[in-house]
């Protein structure tokens, strides 16, 4: 043991294993958190809040934790992981975006509790603008 | 290490459970949606734990293919929501 402690590899393999399970913690935390909102939150809007955002964490927790494992212990740079983590933290927002949007257009009601809606008087102004433009014609 | 990983798959395992009690008891479409998303962005990390707790790296190209095929599927049903059809020639 203190052979590869004055080698220097044993302390690089306890640093990296513990960055491994900082991260890959990390990213279940935000899994359980994301499974708690969808199934406490109470409309659809919220839960797109709760597996929008925790989601896009948490998996990107858990593939830096095996990107960094594979890369350190096993000797293998794989690039199809960065690339998959740049695109799951580009898409995952745009897809809860995309979902709450069509909901919304879909004429699904917000939750009693909600204190504002900007989206509806904005849809409305924009219909009117249109209906404008068509008379000037 | 080996028990770390273990107990991380079954934490992610019980809250892939919540999600498809979502899909399944969701009041609207739109609930289900969300719960869909969800669960094809846990089952990519399902896949990371796995590869981890099986020591191979074949796995790690199923993650890319399965968080374009989530984020497709994903747009295709929002936008079925919005127009009721996918594919459409109207500019708007």
């Amino acid at each position: 043991m203190r052979n590869s402690w004055r080698e220097g590899r044993f302390s690089i393999e306890i640093l990296v294993d513990i960055l491994i399970i900082l991260l890959i913690g990390t990213g279940v935390l935000f899994s359980a958190v994301t499974a708690l909102g969808l199934v406490r939150l109470p409309d659809v809007y919220t839960r797109t809040h709760a597996a929008s955002k925790s989601s896009t964490l948490g998996v990107l927790s858990i593939l830096l934790g095996t990107f960094v494992h594979f890369w350190f212990n096993e000797g293998i740079f794989n690039t199809q992981m960065v690339i998959a983590i740049a695109f799951l933290f580009i898409t995952q927002p745009v897809a809860g975006h995309l979902i709450g949007r069509a909901a919304y257009m879909t004429g699904i009601k917000v939750a009693e509790e909600t204190v504002r809606d900007d989206m509806g008087p904005a849809i409305e102004k924009r219909k009117n603008n249109q209906q404008e433009e068509l008379e000037n014609e | 290490m080996m028990m770390f990983y273990w107990v991380s798959l079954f934490i992610v395992s019980i809250s892939f459970a919540g999600l498809l009690f979502r899909l399944v008891k969701g009041p609207t479409v739109a609930d289900r949606v969300v719960a869909l998303d969800a669960i094809g962005v846990t089952l990519v990390s399902i896949v990371a734990l796995l590869s981890l707790i099986i020591e191979t790296e074949f796995f790690l190209e199923v993650i890319l293919l399965m968080s374009i095929l989530s984020f497709i599927g994903t747009a295709a049903f929002a936008k079925f929501l919005e127009r009721g059809e996918i594919f459409d020639r109207d500019p708007r």
